[in-house]
């Protein structure tokens, strides 16, 4: 047998075992109690209710949309870092971490500053005249998604700028020699050579979307509510702990059938060999 | 070899003062040449002498600063890279990894319209060309070196250009398969006809593809002409060495006769030139000469220099002696080896005898970069 590293990896292993696989297998095992024992019933509750089931759809609805705008910002901004210069390239990363370094609580305050009445875009609108009187983004799903958007944009832009930096220029001027215009080249060559990074990134923003509570809390306010809130609710305010473990399950769950989904895309044959 | 249906047609390209400058400093200044319709010429030079950016100026990668590029008559300046009608094979082929082997040949095709049906027998044509067939439906990452080459050789000629570019093409492979590629790269280039362009730093590749070689130092052309005529008459001392191998020494004009030269080295030596030099007495000068224009003798005569053996070193059928003159300076000779060809031990005391008609004198340099 060959020397093996496992000794090393006994200390992470043991902090995992301990607060991480440990609570989840708790929290896994709580959702099947019932009063009178073990039962399927948390979940048929769940999932029966037609209020329950809008609230998923609008997590998952949420989760696509952030992913979507998202990946419209990304791929321009990580496509410039492509053809930037080396101090360009600093300034880029150093803007796109700069959402990742600051506090979630004042990020998501300053949020609530820029949607507000007096905020900058309403403002904006009414200098335009594109509106006729200022307007509040907060508490509907467009100011949050826009919110969510900025906040999630590194992880989109990071593994796409790991990619593109393994990515020799050659490939889009081997297309343009080829007669290739811009869109071709976008299309055929660019696309294909980001789209593992783009996957990478995918999951991480609907993972990171649909479960940010204080994010939707605050800014989607009670009129928008999902799964996290529900979650919430069952704990702090219902106490029934079987039910928000249940609900918890199905979140992980269907955010768990889209990763797998993802990495089995990422391992198609023509993907692997750049990825 | 399969029949081409429409054989292609090259075109002349004509090179004229092209210059361009990356950050202030030029890495090409004044660089004219032509191909000929149907023509192979070798861009020829060290790293970093220029070679490259006129490559990617031809392509229409980079749009140099002034001069005039012209193919086929048309002017290039107003031809964007997408439409000049260019082949190019990259340095490390820059196949797309995503696509198969049929789809990287087919893929300059699809960006000329070209109907299904005909992009499939095209393919197919150019799989037979390069001897792939059967790999159409492979991933470039499945296939060798070698293969992946011969594809990037494919996808360029696919769309029919009127000019094949071609940069440092075998430069990624070992040596024994280069051969064999070179080979296989002129006969499609004579089956074609494409006029052709290959860059490269390597002399022998140069030598054994092109008709001509423009050699290139420090973003200026040295020379222009055959193979041949590089290695016999070369213009400048520059290419004196990067051509070959070459002895230097250094030394003075003594006195000039109508049919003779006399050059006076260190330690009261002299060489005479059969031929009347165009220096002034007293002009410091360099001269060059051939491994194989030195002979090793025994006696000291006319043009011998007095040597030390450092070590001679059988090379197949060649047996190469490394000298030290008396004043530290190293010469190498080459004979054509034979069974009762003597091989002289370190430090044997020699003379070496310098065939001074093959000889050439350049103006003397503080100093030469090899």
């Amino acid at each position: 047998m060959k020397a093996s590293g496992f000794p090393y990896v006994i200390p992470m292993l043991l902090l995992s075992v301990a607060f991480f696989a440990t609570p989840l297998a708790v929290l896994i095992g709580f959702s099947f109690i019932g009063p009178d024992g073990l039962t399927l019933n948390n979940y048929g509750r769940f999932l029966g209710d037609a209020f329950n089931y809008r609230v998923l759809m609008n997590t998952a609805k949420l989760g696509l949309q952030t992913v979507a705008s998202t990946t419209l910002l990304g791929i321009p901004i990580a496509l410039l870092y492509w053809h930037s210069g080396k101090t360009a390239r600093q300034v880029i990363i150093f803007l796109t971490l700069i959402p990742m370094l600051t506090s979630n609580v004042v990020r998501t305050f300053a949020w609530i500053v820029i949607l507000g009445r007096q905020g900058p875009i309403s403002e904006t609108f009414v200098a335009l005249g594109l509106a006729g009187q200022p307007f509040s983004l907060m508490s509907t799903e467009l100011g949050l998604v826009l919110a969510m958007c900025q906040i999630d944009l590194p992880l989109i832009i990071l593994p796409l700028i790991a990619i593109l930096s393994r990515t020799p220029v050659q490939f889009t001027e081997a297309a343009q020699v080829s007669g290739a215009g811009p869109w071709r080249i976008f299309v055929t060559v660019l696309l294909p050579m980001m789209l593992p990074g783009l996957l990478a990134g995918w999951i991480l923003v609907f993972a990171s979307t649909s479960s940010s509570f204080v994010t939707q809390a605050v800014i989607g306010g009670a009129r928008n509510v999902y799964v996290p809130q529900l979650i919430y609710r069952e704990v702090g305010t219902l106490f029934d702990w079987s039910m928000a473990s249940a609900i918890a399950v199905v979140l992980l769950l269907s955010t768990g059938i889209l990763l797998v989904a993802m990495t089995m895309i990422s391992r198609h044959r023509r993907l692997v060999g750049h990825a | 070899m399969p029949h081409i249906a429409n054989s292609i047609e090259g075109k002349q390209l004509s090179v004229k003062d092209l210059t361009h400058s990356y950050g202030g400093q030029n890495a090409v200044s004044d660089v004219s040449f032509e191909v000929n319709a149907g023509e192979i010429v070798a861009l020829l030079g060290p790293s970093g002498c220029g070679k490259s950016t006129v490559l990617r100026a031809i392509a229409g990668l980079i749009h140099p600063k002034s001069g005039r590029m012209v193919l086929g008559g048309a002017d290039l300046a107003n031809i964007s890279a997408r439409a000049r009608g260019i082949g190019m094979v990259f340095q490390n082929y820059a196949l797309f990894p995503h696509l198969t082997v049929a789809e990287n040949i087919a893929y300059p095709l699809a960006c000329q319209q070209v109907p299904r049906a005909v992009r499939k027998a095209r393919v197919e044509e150019m799989l037979s060309l390069v001897r792939l067939n059967g790999y159409g439906n492979r991933l470039p990452r499945e296939l060798s070196g070698g293969q992946q080459q011969r594809v990037a050789v494919a996808r360029a000629i696919a769309g029919r250009p009127s000019l094949l570019l071609l940069d440092e093409p075998f430069g990624a492979l070992d040596r024994a398969l280069r051969f064999d590629l070179q080979v296989e790269l002129l006969h499609l280039q004579k089956t074609l006809g494409i006029t052709t362009l290959i860059v490269t730093h390597d002399q022998e590749e140069a030598q054994s593809l092109a008709n001509r070689l423009v050699l290139m130092s420090k973003g200026n052309v040295e020379q222009i002409d055959t193979p041949m005529a590089v290695y016999d008459r070369p213009n400048t001392l520059f290419v004196n060495t990067f051509i070959g191998q070459a002895n230097i020494l250094r030394g003075t004009v003594v006195r000039l006769d109508p049919e003779a030269t006399l050059i006076g080295l260190p330690g009261d030596k002299a060489l005479r030139l059969p031929r009347r030099l165009n220096f002034t007495i007293g002009s410091k000068v360099t001269v060059t000469f051939r491994p194989e224009e030195v002979r090793l003798t025994s006696q000291p005569g006319e043009n011998s220099l007095a040597a030390r053996v450092t070590v001679s070193v059988p090379l197949g059928p060649t047996l190469v002696h490394d000298l030290v003159l008396d004043d530290g300076t190293n010469l190498r000779a080459s004979e054509v080896r034979g069974p009762s060809t003597f091989v002289p031990e370190t430090g044997t005391q020699v003379f070496a005898e310098i065939d001074t008609a093959r000889a050439h004198v350049f103006p003397g340099e503080p100093e030469v970069s090899q």
